[in-house]
């Protein structure tokens, strides 16, 4: 880059955002991030304000980009997977599974029931532990502190669950594409059995630490509304948009990974404010818990990897007397496997909306663009809208009710 | 007829030769837009009381380079009553990779032709703020391009250290 250029944004470039009156000092600009804690992540935030009041609200978004799709673009397909762990870094399993649906659909590939089946109890645990930390943060900036202990707590179990099947508390890749990376551990069942036993009590504890405390509904009630209209308009999505009264979920919209078989509702607000996202986000805690036993009452039996060895490794013993099997793990170690020219898009209900997953493919064993829509981008987006007329302290609010996690928003 | 066949029919009616090709793959449809009718596809799109396509769920582009044409901007457009999905591809030639915004159709529209020129440097006809939004604003190129190769940090050792030191770009005292 060139050092003698501008490093960066001047007001003169921000001057169509703002009031006229920031332009003659009667209204303040203020610099709000990128390095705050209630920002949920390294988001910054140009405020206008008068006295209290936020005018407008300007996100500067991009500290944590990576750039993942590029990377993706030079790595196989089964490399590219370790990739999405790092985009939404709360719903590792989710953008794995996102992924991987796209993968399967592009190179039509067949995932039997027992892998389908682990994949919706893992992504729902994963939710639930979305879920918490969005809890636990939300009730931490709007000064409720133990909130964010319990859930820290609870949420470790899960993370020790994770643990337990892929050795990786966050970072997971356990999802591959054609099924999952092996069989579920011994003790699996029990751990995630005990801990759904345990879960809905401690759900009902969080709910009356928040739901009617006066000092939470103050916070939370009329503030940051969005209408059911402008927030279709504006491309929300999950419980952004379910607080506002539309009962989008892509799970039942359009079920993937055999989410037809499972009983769950979607729980949607009316008024679109904070509190209303805060209540949506409670009832689906209890879904996510519904869901997981459903699973597990009936977890199938069976492989949990697809059999078709043009695309999923052979399992090591094979190795030892099928000259077959030397050959499709070597090809698919060192090369990968090849997928049609053409595009797919895939949507997926993460924690925070939809999570598409946009896969081209030129023939070869690589992606040659890959493109996340992230849930975060689209709610962020939002934010001037949201915080019109509120005070700086509600802002803190609002954000921790859109529930962003700008690893997504960035990429 | 389903709705997605619908649509298209309905678009084949109004649009006729704007619209060169309908591509089907996996399951699903692709309408190719000209660049010049894609705000108007939108419209009919957003606004036929037939057709209820209400959420733009996803706007990126595809660069392929070096064959022409060289971009692909891709809309993906959901309807919350027919539940269902249609894409919409505009194909742009290297020299003229400009199109019409439709972020006056679908507001996030303007956030997501923020991101395809930041990283595309596909501009955005009628935008209302088409500044780069995930690169600093002082980046030179963009990086999603074919062309763009892969960055990375040169290893210094105690031999180069200090002349790699001074090629980069930091602030120096």
């Amino acid at each position: 880059m060139n050092p003698s250029r501008q490093m960066e944004v001047t007001v003169d470039e921000l001057k169509h955002l703002v009031s006229p009156r920031a332009l003659t000092g009667d209204t303040m600009l203020l610099n709000m991030g990128p390095q705050h804690p209630s920002t949920h992540g390294v988001l910054r935030l140009l405020l206008e304000l008068d006295g209290e009041t936020i005018i407008t609200c300007i996100p500067d978004i991009g500290f944590l980009h990576t750039g993942i799709e590029k990377n993706m673009e030079v790595k196989t397909y089964t490399q590219a997977l370790v990739m999405t762990d790092r985009m939404d870094y709360l719903n590792n399993l989710g953008n794995n599974l996102t992924y991987c649906l796209a993968v399967e659909k592009l190179v039509e590939l067949d995932v039997p029931p027992r892998a389908q089946a682990v994949r919706v109890l893992l992504t729902e645990l994963q939710r639930i532990t979305s879920h918490l930390v969005w809890l636990a943060t939300h009730a931490l900036d709007l000064a409720a502190m133990s909130v964010f202990l319990y859930c820290f707590r609870e949420r470790e179990q899960i993370l020790d669950i994770f643990e337990m099947v892929s050795g990786q508390r966050m970072m997971t890749s356990y999802f591959r594409p054609g099924g999952l990376w092996r069989e579920l551990p011994a003790g699996f069942e029990d751990a995630v059995r005990q801990f759904l036993k345990g879960f809905p009590r401690r759900v009902a504890q969080y709910e009356s630490l928040l739901t009617k405390n006066p000092l939470f509904i103050d916070r939370t009630r009329q503030i940051g509304v969005i209408s059911a209209e402008d927030a279709l308009r504006w491309g929300l999505t999950g419980p952004m948009l379910r607080g506002s009264g539309i009962g989008l979920d892509f799970r039942k919209a359009q079920p993937y990974s055999g989410y037809e078989q499972y009983e769950f509702d979607v729980p949607t607000g009316t008024h679109g404010d904070t509190y209303d996202r805060y209540l949506v986000r409670m009832a689906e805690l209890y879904q996510s818990v519904r869901i997981c036993q459903q699973v597990l009452d009936r977890l199938p039996a069976g492989p949990v990897q697809s059999a078709n060895r043009k695309f999923v490794p052979p399992p090591r013993s094979e190795l030892g007397h099928s000259m077959e099997a030397v050959i499709h793990h070597f090809k698919l170690w060192t090369e990968g496997f090849p997928a049609p020219k053409g595009a797919v898009y895939v949507a997926t209900e993460s924690p925070r909306g939809e999570l598409g997953c946009y896969l081209v493919g030129d023939g070869g064993p690589k992606p040659y663009r890959v493109h996340f829509r992230s849930p975060s981008l689209a709610h962020l987006q939002v934010l001037p809208l949201l915080s019109k007329g509120h005070f700086v302290a509600d802002l803190v609010g609002i954000i921790g009710s859109a529930d962003i996690v700008l690893g997504d928003a960035d990429r | 007829m389903s709705h997605l066949e619908y649509t298209v029919a309905i678009l084949r009616e109004k649009f006729g030769d704007r619209l060169p090709a309908v591509e089907e793959f996996r399951g699903q449809t692709t309408v190719v837009v000209d660049r010049g009718a894609i705000r108007a596809v939108c419209q009919a799109l957003h606004e036929d009381p037939r057709l209820n396509f209400d959420l733009l769920a996803a706007l990126t582009a595809v660069d392929f380079w070096p064959e022409e044409p060289r971009y692909s901007v891709v809309y993906q457009l959901y309807s919350l009553k027919h539940n269902v999905f249609v894409g919409l591809r505009v194909p742009l030639l290297a020299a003229s990779a400009e199109v019409a915004s439709i972020e006056s159709i679908y507001p996030n529209a303007n956030w997501h032709e923020r991101e395809v020129y930041d990283m595309f440097g596909v501009t955005f006809g009628g935008h209302s703020d088409l500044r780069r939004l995930l690169m600093p604003a002082d980046w030179v190129g963009h990086p999603l391009r074919k062309d763009y190769p892969l960055g990375y940090e040169e290893v210094q050792f105690t031999f180069n250290a200090d002349e790699i030191d001074r090629r980069k770009s930091y602030a120096k005292e």
